[in-house]
């Protein structure tokens, strides 16, 4: 049985559906994370399990309990709020102590608790701080250890890491990753940083306007997006429109707007080989594509020609923008492993670009 | 060099207005400080003319019955209407950040806005309707209804500072609606209450038009003392009262700046 469980959820602000027939279930121990851009529903969602607001329809379900009616202190959720919210009139201790004290805990075991929880987040001699004598990431893990510290089935995380500087991001992430599992508890996580959600999750549900898109693990999402919201969400993507010109056994043809003739392998989910005259979308990601002043096309490989029109320089790898002589922008990335050489091509130089068959990922429709 | 010349010219600007703040300055503190200098001048005539200086004033202040029975008076209401205007003012500023409805805010808040001889001849027809005698309850009545007020808008003000998923917080972690209030909300708005407090209690005791019109024969306060003992003749020791005013005024300003400027302040 599924530790959460949300059945068609729906919350309505007005005339806007903020959240819209929403479905999913959640295991224990699971580092489960909500991601879309901002405005999407997230924090809505995320309120409603911690019992700030209430669903207009559909039920949330907790270890086969529902919810509904059951107030937020009831209920053995806890959330970490992106603003920290940690009380400024109170020590860091004190804050810890907080739920411990609110859940009645024994005088004399409270202070043992409150400094392992210190321990935990590697803060035992901050105890006597507050909060405003405290760097951004030492809130930011009093904040986790305040809620984690009367163990709560289910911890609910709004963007903790948005305020942070992007050093400090990477390391707490790595450290949440190792708490999580030191804990186990589990993680619903929000965030509107696509690459924050394939790095820290066992599954991601990809939000828009309220609906999930896609929920799947990071490798599936980033790899098999459903449709092209997911594709350009999720990372970087070329998204090609195209028409079927003819099915075969293993693979088909299509004439992509812009670029030219390809072969394609139908989607790898629904395995559904598309017919001749059927519209759809050709997903790649720019690392699957080659790119070189002049190429022999493989067997496998489809092949396009065209110039560079910009590129940026990002250190690890080089995006390079190439304008095909047919019409369409699509982009490249190149790793710079070649030492001293920080880029192959200029501006303006013709180059020519090639993808495995099966390097693409088809979306019908 | 460019900084040298930028901080001249910040100069010529500044010193016209310079002179202009002292004047207001001096405009507003040479009465004030002429009533503190009278107060220990020996001579009796206000003629302008020092007489060297004695405490004598203040020794008469403590001999003069009906001044300390009026100052008995002053401190009472002001404690009771302090009081009672915080506790209400502070639940009508809770109430104000609470229900953001449309109305609510002015009917709080006109009070501060409404002229005080407006405030004052309705609270007198509203006591002759409820056939209350005046007296010190009428005029504790009345410094507590214009307070409430001030004490709401300053409370309001700090609940507006503060930030809005602290309570949230509290009660995610098991906190009660109740619990949250007096663990979170109420600690970090005492700022505002306290400050609220000392700014009801100045107004009370200093109150003078309210207080005329709805005081009894026998309730005199301080200011309604000290206006009747001017009718007649300013005595030095007019001087010397006012002198004890300024300074309790004085030192509850300062104490409710200490605290004010961090009931302002989002930590
Ligand atoms: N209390 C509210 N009243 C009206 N509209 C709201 C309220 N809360 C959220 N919304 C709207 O619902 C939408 C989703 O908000 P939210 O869940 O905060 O998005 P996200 O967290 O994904 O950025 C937004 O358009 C927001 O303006
Ligand atoms: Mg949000």
């Amino acid at each position: 049985m599924a530790l959460l469980e949300i059945r068609n959820v729906s919350r309505r602000f007005g005339d806007f559906l903020a959240v819209d027939n929403v479905s999913l279930e959640v295991g224990a121990g699971e580092f489960f994370t909500l991601v879309g851009p901002s405005g999407c529903g997230k924090t809505t969602l995320l309120r409603m399990i911690a019992g700030f607001d209430q669903p207009d329809t559909g039920q949330i379900v907790l270890e086969g309990k529902n919810l509904e009616g059951t107030p937020p202190e009831a209920r053995n959720v806890h959330t970490v709020f992106q603003s920290y919210a940690l009380f400024p009139h109170m020590t860091v201790e004190q804050n810890i102590a907080f739920p411990l004290r609110m859940a009645k805990t024994a005088d004399d075991q409270i202070k043992p608790r409150v400094a392992e929880a210190l321990e935990d987040v590697r803060l035992a001699d901050k105890g006597k701080r507050y909060p405003h004598e405290l760097s951004g990431g030492q809130r930011q893990r009093v904040a986790l250890a305040r809620a984690l510290v009367n163990r709560p089935k289910l911890l609910l995380l709004d963007e903790p890491l948005a305020a942070l500087d992007a050093k400090l991001k990477e390391q707490m992430q790595l450290e949440l990753i190792e708490l999580q599992r030191e804990v186990g508890v589990t993680f619903i996580y929000v965030t509107h940083d696509q690459g924050e959600a394939l790095a820290l999750s066992h599954r991601i549900a990809v939000m828009n306007h309220g609906i999930i898109e896609q929920l799947d693990e990071p490798s599936k999402v980033y790899g098999f997006p459903k449709n092209r919201f997911v594709a350009d969400f999720i990372g970087t993507c070329n998204l090609w429109e195209g028409t079927v010109t003819s099915a075969g056994e293993r693979d088909f043809v299509l004439d992509l707007d812009g670029i030219g003739t390809a072969r394609a392998i139908p989607n790898t989910t629904t395995k559904a080989m598309p017919q001749p005259g059927q519209r759809g979308c050709l997903t790649l990601r720019p690392e699957k594509l080659r790119i070189a002043a002049d190429l022999a096309p493989l067997p496998e490989e489809n092949s396009a020609a065209g110039k560079v029109h910009d590129f940026l320089y990002l250190g690890d790898v080089t995006i390079y923008i190439v304008n095909l002589d047919q019409g369409a922008r699509i982009e490249a990335m190149l790793p710079n492993a070649a030492s001293g050489r920080t880029r192959f091509f200029e501006v303006g130089d013709p180059v020519k670009i090639a993808w495995r068959v099966d390097a693409g990922h088809f979306i019908d429709g | 060099m460019a900084g040298a010349t930028r901080s001249n010219s910040a100069t010529r600007v500044s010193r016209p207005l310079l002179g202009l703040s002292l004047a207001v300055y001096l405009f507003l503190y040479i009465p004030l400080i002429v009533v503190i200098v009278y107060s220990f001048n020996a001579s009796r005539v206000q003629s302008g003319e020092w007489g060297g200086f004695t405490l004598d004033w203040y020794n008469k202040l403590l001999h003069n019955e009906t001044l300390l029975n009026a100052t008995l008076n002053s401190l009472i209401i002001g404690v009771a209407a302090a009081a009672i205007a915080t506790v209400l003012g502070t639940l009508a500023g809770l109430a104000l950040h609470r229900y953001k409805l449309r109305l609510l805010p002015v009917l709080v808040l006109a009070p501060v806005a409404i002229p005080e001889i407006l405030q004052a001849v309705s609270l007198v027809l509203f006591f002759n309707a409820i056939n209350l005698t005046l007296g010190m309850v009428s005029i504790i009545l009345s410094h507590v209804a214009f307070c409430i007020s001030f004490v709401a808008i300053v409370v309001r003000s700090r609940l507006q500072g503060m930030d809005e998923s602290l309570t949230e917080a509290a009660r995610d972690l098991g906190a009660t609606p109740w619990q949250a209030f007096r663990m979170v909300t109420l600690p970090l708005i005492m700022p505002g209450i306290i400050a609220g407090a000392l700014m009801a209690f100045t107004l009370s005791i200093d109150d003078f038009v309210i207080t005329f019109f709805t005081s009894g024969p026998d309730a005199a306060t301080l200011p309604l003392q000290i206006y009747s003992m001017i009718k007649v003749v300013v005595t030095p020791e007019v001087n010397a009262v006012s002198t004890l005013l300024m300074l309790l005024t004085l030192i509850l300003i300062i104490i409710a700046n200490k605290i004010a400027p961090s009931a302002l302040q989002a930590k």
